[in-house]
């Protein structure tokens, strides 16, 4: 299993780099260091709340409010940096993950206590905490001016080469490594997605697993909150609006099991690189933008192609169990019709 | 007995209305904000107390509901018409609701007119818009020409969506005066959808694939400020200029870092002026409103009706590090 596992990260791989290759063809300077770093940098806050997402979904669950927590996090955090600037931004940056942290376990709660699906869930939270953003706000935005320098730059420091947020990106990929694969909390993240049953019966509890995914999934995004309105210097209600499918899209691409308890880092932030090298190239290759949109689905689908024939043993079954149930009454129509 | 009591009445009221118009010494305007408290308006306000002032006789009335409601609007109307005003200028918050209200107050002699948000065509006689499509797409063109040495060399346009309605409109107005501007060269336009990090990219890509852009066009305010955000992330400042539309609060920082020289909207200030002076107009007489016709609006020059009584005022008023940060403050 962990051989077929290391094969297909190894073909997304590949699929970027035939990517990478084929942009470059298109677009000369596509493929330099420089080019690709900066792809890189960009793509840090969807790695970021790749993760997050993942360690959400490996529980069987999805988190569709991150965008929306990412809005009001980072909403609120720039309006704090706009009224008191002597703050420090160590502060504020516990603040994000602390307010981030609360939005997600407002989720956590809903799920785990109330017993209602995260699906359910996490569209209405999505809903009321971009309204939040909007109530908080008044819907006026908070500008460049009004932010304080070191809240703008610090994300863009350059160390040894690349810039800070590239650096956080990293860091948090190297802590989740650490939880996903090295502490009782990580495991019990695939048990409870992969059986929740036997998970039961193995003394974990997977209400609470579920509540702890969905905090680290709100900090996460809490903290993209801050690192998004720093890069683009601005904060009103509408940021990152639709950026929770990508997230989820980043997690399917990178073979995460939408039905639990199967999955890598190494897969959302390959699946999470794809979107972004997808993303970067379509502005630099010069084609009309009508088309850019169909593109990138097509190659999104064809990536999950990849994905869903991996998952081939499990998918037919449940498959096969619902066309049978769904071909009856359709077969019935048929003959009607007849 | 009935019949006689309402003629009675109906009289003293005519009469007291007619005396209250006789002895008007002032004009008194009443100026409708969407609502009140927003900066914008605060500044319309502003403007139309500067046109009073030089008109002399002339009382501006300042008022709007505190929410952007249609209900709170026709009450305030209705407190206009009760307070016998002579002009009512409305910036509306729906077009239609408010048009009983505004015809009331215009069976009994009151020159309705709205500016920024339009009244429908029997709610009001003169509508004024801040500027006018073919003025916008000029205006882009100039800013570009103005950052470029000579007014020659290539620019590009980053725009919202593709399907938006008034970006296609600003861009087909801009690539129809195109000839007017010699060696202006329109390389491409690109679509950010609005969407900050969308537009950053496509801001970043023009940079990449078209390095003869010297100026980037954006007629949207995520999409200038995005791209004023990627010209000073890659260190282009002074290379590579940004201007189009935004307001002043929001692309302060963008000129001050000097990734944008200049930039354009519509002045609040001078709408407030405009609308109370074609508001005094229409209650001197001077003018009728009628399409075709032009009215005096004292230092913006004479203002020319168009089509359906709407009203273009003028060019979108050019901002920069001069009066940027005066303007920031009001909107």
């Amino acid at each position: 299993m962990s051989r077929l596992l290391k094969h297909r990260e190894l073909l997304l791989v590949a699929i970027i780099v035939a990517l990478v290759a084929a942009f470059a063809y298109r677009a000369p300077g596509f493929a330099s260091p420089e080019s690709l770093a900066n792809i890189f940098n960009d793509t840090s806050i969807l790695i970021i709340l790749a993760l997050g997402q993942m360690a959400v979904v490996l529980t069987r669950s999805i988190d569709l409010s991150v965008a929306a927590n990412l809005s009001f996090t980072g909403m609120a955090i720039a309006m704090i940096n706009a009224a008191f600037p002597e703050i420090p931004l160590a502060i504020l940056i516990a603040a994000a993950l602390g307010i981030g942290a609360m939005l997600g376990a407002i989720n956590g709660l809903l799920v785990w206590k109330v017993n209602i699906p995260p699906i359910v869930v996490t569209l209405g939270t999505l809903t009321i905490y971009r309204g939040m953003a909007f109530v908080l706000s008044g819907g006026t935005w908070v500008n460049q001016n009004q932010m304080t320098p070191d809240f703008l730059n610090a994300p863009r420091l350059p160390v040894l080469g690349l810039p800070l947020l590239s650096w956080t990106a990293i860091l948090v990929v190297v802590v989740m490594v650490v939880l996903f694969t090295r502490t009782v909390f990580g495991r019990a993240l695939y048990a409870s997605g992969g059986n929740p049953t036997a998970a039961l019966y193995a003394g974990i509890d997977v209400g609470r697993t579920r509540f702890f995914a969905f905090v680290l999934s709100g900090a996460l995004a809490g903290l993209c909150g801050y690192l998004w309105v720093s890069r683009y210097a601005v904060a009103y209600v509408d940021i990152a609006v639709g950026f929770e499918l990508d997230t989820v899209a980043a997690c399917v691409i990178g073979g995460i099991s939408t039905l639990g308890g199967i999955g890598t880092i190494a897969g959302a932030v390959l699946g999470s690189l794809f979107l972004g090298v997808i993303k970067n190239a379509l502005p630099v290759i010069d084609i009309s933008p009508f088309w850019q949109m169909a593109i990138s689905g097509l190659v999104i689908i064809i990536a999950v192609t990849f994905n869903a024939r991996q998952e081939r043993r499990k998918g037919r079954m449940i498959l096969r169990d619902a066309a049978k149930s769904r071909a009856r009454p359709s077969e019935l129509a048929e003959g009607a019709a007849a | 007995m009935k019949m006689l009591a309402k003629l009675a009445v109906g009289t003293a009221l005519g009469l007291a209305l007619l005396s209250g118009a006789a002895s008007a010494q002032t004009v008194k305007i009443g100026l409708v904000a969407k609502s009140l408290g927003n900066g914008f308006f605060e500044a319309a306000n502003k403007g139309a107390q500067e046109a009073a002032k030089e008109l002399g006789g002339v009382e501006v009335i300042y008022t709007g509901p505190t929410s952007t409601t249609a209900e709170g609007q026709i009450e305030v109307i209705n407190a206009l018409i009760a307070q016998r005003v002579d002009a009512i200028a409305i910036s509306a918050n729906d077009p239609d609701a408010v048009v009983p209200a505004l015809k009331r107050a215009a069976q009994r002699g009151i020159k309705v007119i709205s500016w920024d948000s339009a009244v429908g065509k029997d709610g009001r006689i003169v509508h004024l818009n801040p500027s006018s499509n073919e003025l916008i797409g000029n205006m882009c063109l100039k800013l570009a020409a103005s950052h470029l040495p000579d007014g020659k060399g290539d620019f590009a346009i980053l725009s919202a969506t593709s399907t938006s309605t008034n970006q296609n409109t600003w861009i087909a107005e801009m690539k129809k005066l195109l000839p007017k501007y010699p060696g202006l060269n329109l390389v491409t336009t690109v679509y950010g959808d609005d969407l900050a990090d969308k537009s950053y990219r496509e801001a970043q890509g023009l940079l990449k694939s078209h390095p003869n852009v010297k100026v980037i066009v954006a007629p949207t305010t995520v999409g200038v400020l995005a791209a004023s955000q990627v010209v000073k992330d890659a260190g282009k400042i002074g290379q590579v200029y940004v201007t189009g539309l935004g307001l002043p609060s929001e692309m302060a920082g963008a000129v001050h870092s000097g990734a944008t020289k200049e930039f354009a909207i519509w002045n609040p200030i001078d709408l407030g002026y405009s609308a109370t002076q074609i508001a005094y107009r229409l209650v001197k007489k001077e003018t009728e409103g009628k399409p075709g016709s032009e009215i005096n609006a004292g230092r913006m020059g004479k203002i020319k009706i168009g089509d359906n009584g709407e009203a273009a005022m003028a060019d979108p008023f050019v901002y920069d590090k001069k009066n940027v940060d005066e303007f920031a403050k009001i909107f």
